[in-house]
């Protein structure tokens, strides 16, 4: 693993300065500092944190909850475990900054439960800042503003990486998605207005308080401002976790990770996109490929229809089995795959199976079933001929 | 958005959720316009889309939706494109909120509803020819409705399942099951009994009791609403049809079948009438053309029912007004609706002394076709088989209960639905709407309009209230409710409580003599009753008397399993609505109406049975044997 370096994250700041700025602000002006800095969601969705917090902080409720995301499941990422692992008082502290910023008086974090490892040390971490007064009763010596965090474990299921799932898994159910609208902001956990934020955009949020919108701004790009965690495996000489700006080319970072030879590059884990060697010149950012921070690069060897059944079995696996498309949709697919790996798919049924994609893509529940068929569209448009070129194909309709 | 929904047990995952007004912009009530095809109009806030496209009569096809139930958006049948949203939106979940352009039948809408069928048809087995749902099932609809021209992503060859038929009253085939979690939500939010749930994840998803145990080994109340709501043929009643065609070819046998009211309001869905067609008379000539050998009215036991548990009762407060008895259980429940007793007994069992011990109507009867029907007639028990006709597919379990053998036989051999019996009357030929009527056969024929009502949710109250109202005050109905109607118990409000002050008492009627001396202790006295259907109004009674409540104080409580009561029974035919229960409602009321004695104690044969036969008349010594029975602690926890 690479030492870590980075502007934002992986350097070297004041611990709790954030913290102690935010409290020194009023609610609606901490919002407002996070909504200036442009701060995006970091677990692939970028949704404007600031704007996320401000429906939160509107929002009727007698009760408000803060969750921290740590339910880090895409295929290829790791790069929150890092942070709770080395940073754990930085994502504490973005977790009590956005419940002091919504008036929230809970927090809770999800932890993924292949990271119960993590578990005794970030409950020290917690007792110290209870300890320090940086959680409880009147935090900082701030009379109105009382807030505490608890930590929960996940049970395995990937899906609960989806917020309302990851919510329903919280007060005891089946971890499965929710209908939306509403959503969380408005109607969350127990039914009060809850932010769900990932580990990353907590702790960049502690980071925008400390130093301020301005300066996070100058890095990255106009519409993907900062710096973002990446996640990098696969085919490379250098994987790691590299903290790098935003707008931050795919070439770039292949340089910079010893991947140059790549011939593609599967950017936001198995619900991603496959990026062939053609279009490494495009940016990691928001406005073109967005990214929860999984790289995952394929050599020149790889053999791409493994890739995407790789991922078909492990959505089979995963999908929660609640809507239609994606249940047996993700079985369809992989079955699909395995025809084309033996030679036995026809072009017709291939297009049928690329329009099933789309369907999935339109009208599964969540971001899962929507995203599941991605990288075997991206891989089956990008390259073709390894999709087909098995076996001779059979044309006509049939399987 | 209901305050029922609120309550919900229900995962949130699987209903729909309040939207909160605040952010509505124009202010709370406020309206909102969508276009949906081209068709404007103003719709409160939050009315979702298929609310909205139903009140404009535009169609979208809707499939784990359910007029009963809190919505889950898990099928994705009912998706529309919304103009300006990436992904298509499930038209039953999405509230809304703002204006929006809705698309109904789009090419990526068209693409998808197609999709989504031949998903379920690939994951679907079995064929349409030999389903007892053929014709009558809302996949093969959509199927034929939404252009699904063949097995695009191939079908099952081999079962993946195996069929549980460990209960004795509902059948679980999940090779035939679509995932729509209509039972899911049935169970735990209209019922809130809970039984079943999903398991496992993706392909493997599958619904399932508590550890994957058989149905018949969990807390199931057979109360079948399920079965009324699945849209294929994953759940089932328990068909005893071949049994009894083998019964009725068989030279040796004696065949009596005595039917319920409430499968002759609804057994006309079957034959393509509409709701609340009743079809009593006909349907007597149908089973005798069928071959039963007798058929009677389960409506005299119904009469029966009402003396020995208004006799109950009356002890009961005897002894709590008169005798002072502190141990003495009141409110007294009733005891008809055998969903309603496993539900008592699973999960309140140590409220089972206030349940009356007067066993239900299709059991006394029972009883009293092996005891007094076959002496009378100088049949042998063993030869008679006695056949229920019932609305409900917990009748069956009900049947088999080992208790339930009073006569040295097993006093009803089988319970058949409406729906079988639909299949029955067109196995042999019968076209049922166009027979001709025939009345019930003797001796029990003549029955009151007391004992129709017990279709209805409030029925077995106001039955019991006539009666005992005359025993008791010496005066008739009449003078207290128009037409002997007692409207403060009717309707489908799902608990409904009335007050009844006494406040003149007549003589103790012969009938009663032994029991009672005089009424005096009565007199000023106010009757309190209430009434509940569906297990979660129930439950909701229940929480009530225990914290000592408005309910504790009651006297006598009617509770149904099934909401609307019998009429919307797990062996009605399918589909069910509130709009199709109320019609049914309607078809027995007019019955009620229409009958010239309308009183329990009214009933002639009742009046010759003790005379003839239960001549130590009501609760006493032969009665307890044959028409009362007793119940069992099963708790909540099944090891």
């Amino acid at each position: 693993m690479s030492a870590l370096k980075g502007p934002i994250l992986f350097g070297d700041f004041m611990p709790e300065a954030g913290l102690a700025r935010a409290l020194a602000m009023t609610r609606g002006d901490v919002i407002s500092e996070v909504r200036a800095s442009g701060l995006k969601g970091r677990g692939g969705a970028g949704f404007l944190t600031g704007m996320k917090w401000n429906i939160a902080a509107a929002a009727q409720g007698n009760r408000k909850f803060v969750v921290c995301n740590a339910d880090e499941g895409e295929p290829g990422t790791f790069k929150d475990r890092v942070l709770l692992a080395s940073y754990p008082d930085l994502v504490f502290e973005g977790m009590t900054i956005a419940g002091y910023a919504i008036g929230a008086g809970s927090g809770i974090m999800y932890l993924r439960g292949e990271y119960g490892y993590l578990l005794p040390g970030l409950e020290e971490t917690l007792n110290a800042r209870r300890r320090g007064r940086l959680l409880g009763e009147a935090v900082s010596g701030k009379k109105d503003f009382s807030f505490d965090i608890e930590i929960r474990l996940g049970s395995g299921a990937y899906v609960c990486g989806e917020e309302t799932a990851l919510i329903e898994s919280l007060e005891g159910h089946r971890g499965e998605p929710r209908n939306r609208p509403p959503f969380p902001v408005n109607t969350g956990y127990l039914g009060c207005p809850t932010i769900v934020n990932n580990v990353e955009t907590l702790a960049l949020a502690a980071r925008v308080m400390s130093e301020g919108a301005e300066w996070f701004k100058k890095i990255g790009t106009g519409k993907s401002t900062g710096s973002k965690l990446f996640s990098v495996s696969g085919d490379c000489e250098r994987p790691g976790v590299y903290e790098l700006p935003m707008g931050i080319t795919i070439a770039q970072l292949l340089k910079e990770v010893g991947g140059e030879e790549a011939k593609a590059v599967q950017v936001g884990g198995a619900s991603g996109h496959c990026v062939p060697a053609a279009q490494f010149s495009r940016a990691l950012a928001f406005e073109d490929i967005p990214t929860g921070g999984s790289v995952i690069v394929f050599g020149k060897e790889r053999d791409m229809l493994l890739a995407a059944k790789n991922f078909m079995e492990f959505f089979a696996e995963e999908s929660c089995g609640q809507c239609t498309p994606c249940r047996y949709g993700t079985k369809v697919l992989l079955e699909g795959i395995e025809k084309l790996e033996s030679g036995k798919c026809s072009m017709t049924y291939l297009k049928e199976l690329l329009a099933l994609g789309e369907t999935m893509q339109l009208a599964s529940k969540c971001g899962l079933g929507q995203s599941a068929p991605n990288a075997f569209i991206s891989i089956a448009a990008n390259f073709k001929d390894e999709v087909l070129g098995r076996e001779r194909c059979f044309e006509g309709r049939g399987q | 958005m209901t305050s029922k929904n609120l309550e919900s047990r229900a995962p949130v995952s699987q209903r729909r959720q309040v939207v909160p007004v605040a952010s509505a912009g124009d202010g709370i009530g406020a309206s909102v316009s969508l276009t949906i095809d081209g068709v404007e109009a103003k719709v409160p806030f939050g009315t979702t889309i298929l609310e909205a496209a139903k009140e404009m009569n535009i169609r979208i096809p809707t499939l784990c939706n359910h007029d009963d139930l809190c919505i889950a958006g898990v099928c994705r049948v009912c998706v529309v494109e919304i103009e300006g949203q990436r992904t298509l939106q499930a038209s039953c979940a999405y509230p809304v909120t703002q204006p929006v352009k809705v698309s109904t039948h789009t090419r990526k809408v068209r693409q998808a509803r197609r999709h989504i069928l031949d998903l379920m048809l690939a994951n679907h087995y079995g064929e349409c020819y030999t389903c007892w749902r053929n014709g009558n099932c809302e996949l093969q609809s959509l199927a034929g409705e939404y252009g699904v021209d063949g097995f695009r992503f191939g079908k099952m060859e081999k079962p993946r399942y195996a069929i549980d038929q460990s209960s004795y009253s509902v059948v679980r085939d999940m090779n035939k099951c679509i995932l729509c979690r209509r039972c899911v939500r049935t169970c735990i939010d209209l019922q809130e009994v809970g039984v079943l749930e999903a398991v496992n994840r993706g392909q493997e998803t599958k619904i399932a009791c508590f550890m994957d145990k058989p149905l018949g080994d969990v807390v199931c109340i057979n109360c079948g609403q399920c079965i009324n709501r699945c849209p294929t043929s994953a759940l089932a009643a328990s068909d005893p049809t071949d049994e009894i065609w083998a019964a009725i070819d068989d030279p040796g046998k004696h065949v009596v079948i005595q039917t319920a009211p409430s499968p002759r309001a609804a057994i006309g869905e079957c034959f393509n009438c509409p709701p609340g067609t009743p079809l009593t008379f006909q349907m007597n000539t149908a089973l005798r053309h069928c071959g039963f050998d007798r058929v009677f009215d389960t409506n005299f036991t119904a009469d029966l029912t009402i003396i020995e548990e208004g006799t109950e009762l009356l002890s009961r407060l005897h002894k709590a007004l008169v005798e002072k008895d502190k141990a003495v259980a009141l409110p007294q429940f009733t005891s008809c609706s055998p969903g309603w007793v496993k539900y008592l007994e699973h999960f309140h069992p140590e409220m089972i002394p206030h349940l009356s011990s007067a066993k239900s109507p299709q059991q006394m009867f029972g009883a009293v076709i092996k005891t007094y029907y076959a002496k009378l007639n100088g049949l042998n028990p063993a030869d008679i088989v006695s056949v229920a006709l019932m609305p409900c597919s917990a009748k069956k379990f009900e049947c088999n209960r080992p208790e339930m053998c009073d006569s040295g036989f097993k006093d009803v051999d089988y319970g058949l639905t409406t729906r079988e019996m639909a299949a029955m009357i067109k196995e042999a030929g019968v076209d049922l709407p166009n027979m001709p009527k025939s009345d019930f056969d003797e001796p029990f024929g003549t029955a009151t309009g007391s004992g129709v009502i017990f279709g209805a949710t409030g029925g077995v109250m106001e039955s019991a209230l006539r009666t005992v109202i005359e025993l008791v005050c010496g005066i008739k109905v009449e003078k207290l409710f128009d037409h002997a109607d007692i409207v403060p118990v009717r309707g489908f409000e799902g608990i409904r409580y009335a007050e009844l002050p006494i406040k003149d008492v007549g003589p103790v009627p012969p009938i009663l003599d032994k029991h009672f001396k005089d009424w005096k202790w009565l007199k000023g006295a106010t009757l309190k009753v209430a009434v509940a259907h569906g297990t979660a109004n129930a439950k909701r009674v229940l929480d009530n008397i225990k914290a000592g409540g408005k309910f504790s104080e009651c006297h006598f409580i009617e509770f149904m399993a099934c909401p609307g009561g019998c009429l919307g029974g797990g062996g009605q035919p399918i589909p069910t609505s509130p709009e199709i229960r109320a019609a049914r409602a309607k078809a027995i009321y007019a019955e009620d109406a229409a009958y010239q004695v309308r009183k329990s104690y009214e009933n002639p044969a009742v009046a010759h049975l003790y005379e003839n036969f239960l001549t130590d008349g009501p609760c006493g010594h032969q009665s307890h044997k044959l028409l009362h029975t007793c119940y069992t602690a099963r708790g909540k926890y099944i090891l």
